[in-house]
């Protein structure tokens, strides 16, 4: 599963006998092949974000991200994943317990409803809150006689992240704590763990790789979303941007070079996000108990 | 629980559905919910004037015609490098099997911003592409390769646990039986992969027709030529047709639906053909 931890076969990995593998030039045509596939489709782009941020020096890179509406950009993308991502992990734990822990019916299909952001189109997803809380929505013309404003405002911005980023946390849990069975808490259950005890002393430890790499992927997701978040934002300058969405119009008035400024923020996030993906794989490869 | 005659002895069932339900509910259900609502305001006649209007249709077209031929070559390199990462050794394996997962993580729109600067006429591929007259940028092939690098990852690392999971003896005894190596991988090999390879086609399909934030800056957004669904969705909103956008987006949740439905079988026949090892 894409973003999904698994380990395979680190270190271990057999060099297969000559009859059941490819002859040495054959591999090397392939392994040619897919390097060369991997450096075009993925590593250039990801260069080009640095090349273009950094055409016109150093010192408008540094200007371009500390200029007023960047800045406003990044705290309200902060704030958004400070709000989003808490809740949905604790989405993730309550959906996690409840399927692993539990027998019941309906569990398949309270999991594919779980995934169901996750197939929905992120326009869509900001499409539904427009329905809702916009001027010509349901709650509209209520909200306007409260006085309250939603879309085009920041909480808007926050339900659309939300949205979309329901299922990264509990996506990554439900397998793993579904391998790891209910044995353990049983066992404390009945030598006299109650609670919040029983979660925290016997579930966290074992599930703290996976929870951690799950926040990592929906923070990423969170800081990162653009569809949704256009739909409902109202693009104001200084107020409602996100940073992917100051991207966007940094990147629409051409001043590339500002616009690839703040993407090459965003780019270092995403591979900060692989490289706690690569410690939490090694953790889970060389500290395995069970 | 309903019919289950023993109690489970864990804490928190109760609170952690409720919770759970709860909040896909707010969060999930009744927002999508409002676009059927929406939809069913509508009479029939004109639910359908809405979405078979030509700039809709071709739209529709454009979108599940890219996602498709993107789906496709995902499946041919994403296999490759999944048998590459799995069976052989090279310098810069783990660098690589990282570097999978980058169009995963990385936002959408600095995805966008990128292959348009480089497909784009001065750009690095784009400039070595021009005099061959072969445009990429604001073109439908554009959008192809856009959805390529979205796609990738779920190919990728769908297969990869199933590649690694194969017994080596039926090799072996494909061997025995007196297959040469081409035979026994296209027989013995790549069927055993075909549910991994179909489930990551439609995980990356479903991905695609959807995709806004990496399309819309290499497309070009012509209508009838470059226009993706989602595009059109949102130019509809702007100009305040609710109830257009909202049938163009009924289709599409439908179609989502439905291919949700199809990976979450797929993948539960997998995982129970893994168990039965």
């Amino acid at each position: 599963m894409a973003g999904a931890i698994t380990v395979y076969a680190q270190g271990g990995t057999d060099i297969r006998p000559r009859h059941v593998t490819e002859p040495r030039w054959v591999q090397l045509i392939l392994i040619g092949i897919a390097l060369l596939f991997i450096g075009l489709v993925v590593l250039l782009p990801l260069a080009s974000v640095f090349v273009e941020a950094l055409k016109k020096g150093l010192s408008v890179y540094f200007a371009s991200l500390t200029e007023p509406d960047a800045l406003s950009a990044l705290r309200l993308t902060l704030i958004v994943a400070l709000i989003a991502v808490p809740i949905n992990t604790l989405f993730g734990l309550a959906a996690a317990w409840a399927v692993s822990k539990f027998a019941f019916r309906g569990k398949n299909v309270l999991v594919t409803l779980i995934d169901l952001p996750f197939a929905v189109s992120p326009v869509i997803a900001g499409l539904v809150y427009m329905l809702l809380f916009g001027a010509q929505g349901y709650l509209g013309p209520w909200l306007q006689e409260q006085g309250t404003q939603i879309v085009f405002a920041v909480p808007a911005i926050v339900l659309a992240t939300m949205f979309v980023t329901v299922p990264f946390v509990a996506r990554e849990l439900i397998p793993l704590m579904q391998a790891q069975g209910v044995q353990e808490e049983e066992a404390a259950v009945s030598l006299g763990a109650r609670g919040w005890r029983l979660f925290t002393r016997v579930t966290l430890p074992n599930i703290k790789w996976g929870l951690l790499y799950g926040i990592i992927l929906c923070n990423a997701r969170a800081m990162g979303e653009f569809g949704a978040v256009s739909v409902v934002s109202g693009h104001i300058r200084g107020q409602t941007n996100t940073l992917p969405l100051h991207v966007e119009i940094l990147y629409n008035e051409y001043q590339f070079s500002a616009s690839f400024a703040v993407a090459s923020l965003l780019v270092l996030l995403a591979v900060l996000t692989l490289i706690v993906k690569n410690i939490v794989e090694w953790k889970t490869a060389s500290g395995r108990v069970h | 629980m309903k019919g289950s005659k023993r109690r489970s002895a864990l804490p928190g069932f109760g609170l952690s559905m409720g919770f759970v339900l709860m909040y896909l509910s707010l969060i999930v259900f009744i927002p999508l919910a409002a676009v059927f609502f929406k939809t069913f305001e509508l009479t029939w006649t004109q639910f359908w004037d809405a979405v078979t209007n030509p700039r809709v249709l071709a739209s529709y077209r454009i979108s599940f015609g890219t996602a498709l031929q993107a789906g496709l070559v995902n499946v041919v390199f994403g296999l490759l490098i999944a048998w590459v990462l799995v069976r052989y050794r090279f310098p810069g394996k783990k660098l690589i099997d990282s570097l999978v997962d980058i169009p995963f993580a990385l936002p959408t729109a600095v995805a966008g911003i990128a292959l348009t600067a480089i497909y784009s006429k001065n750009g690095w591929i784009g400039s070595l592409l021009e005099p061959l007259a072969i445009k990429v940028a604001y073109t439908q092939a554009g959008i192809t390769i856009a959805l390529v690098f979205i796609g990738l990852p779920f190919v990728v690392r769908t297969v990869q646990p199933v590649l690694q999971d194969l017994e080596q003896e039926m090799e072996e005894a494909a061997v025995m039986l007196g297959a040469y190596r081409f035979r026994t991988v296209v027989r013995v090999v790549i069927p055993q992969l075909l549910p991994a390879l179909l489930t990551g086609f439609a995980l990356a399909f479903a991905r695609g027709i959807g995709e806004y934030g990496s399309v819309v800056f290499i497309s070009g957004n012509m209508p009838m030529k470059t226009e993706i669904a989602p595009l059109l969705i949102m130019t509809k909103l702007e100009q305040f047709d609710y109830a257009g956008a909202t049938a163009i987006a009924a289709v599409m949740l439908v179609v989502s639906f439905l291919l949700l439905l199809l990976i979450n079988g797929l993948q539960w026949r997998m995982n129970r053909k893994a168990e039965t090892r």
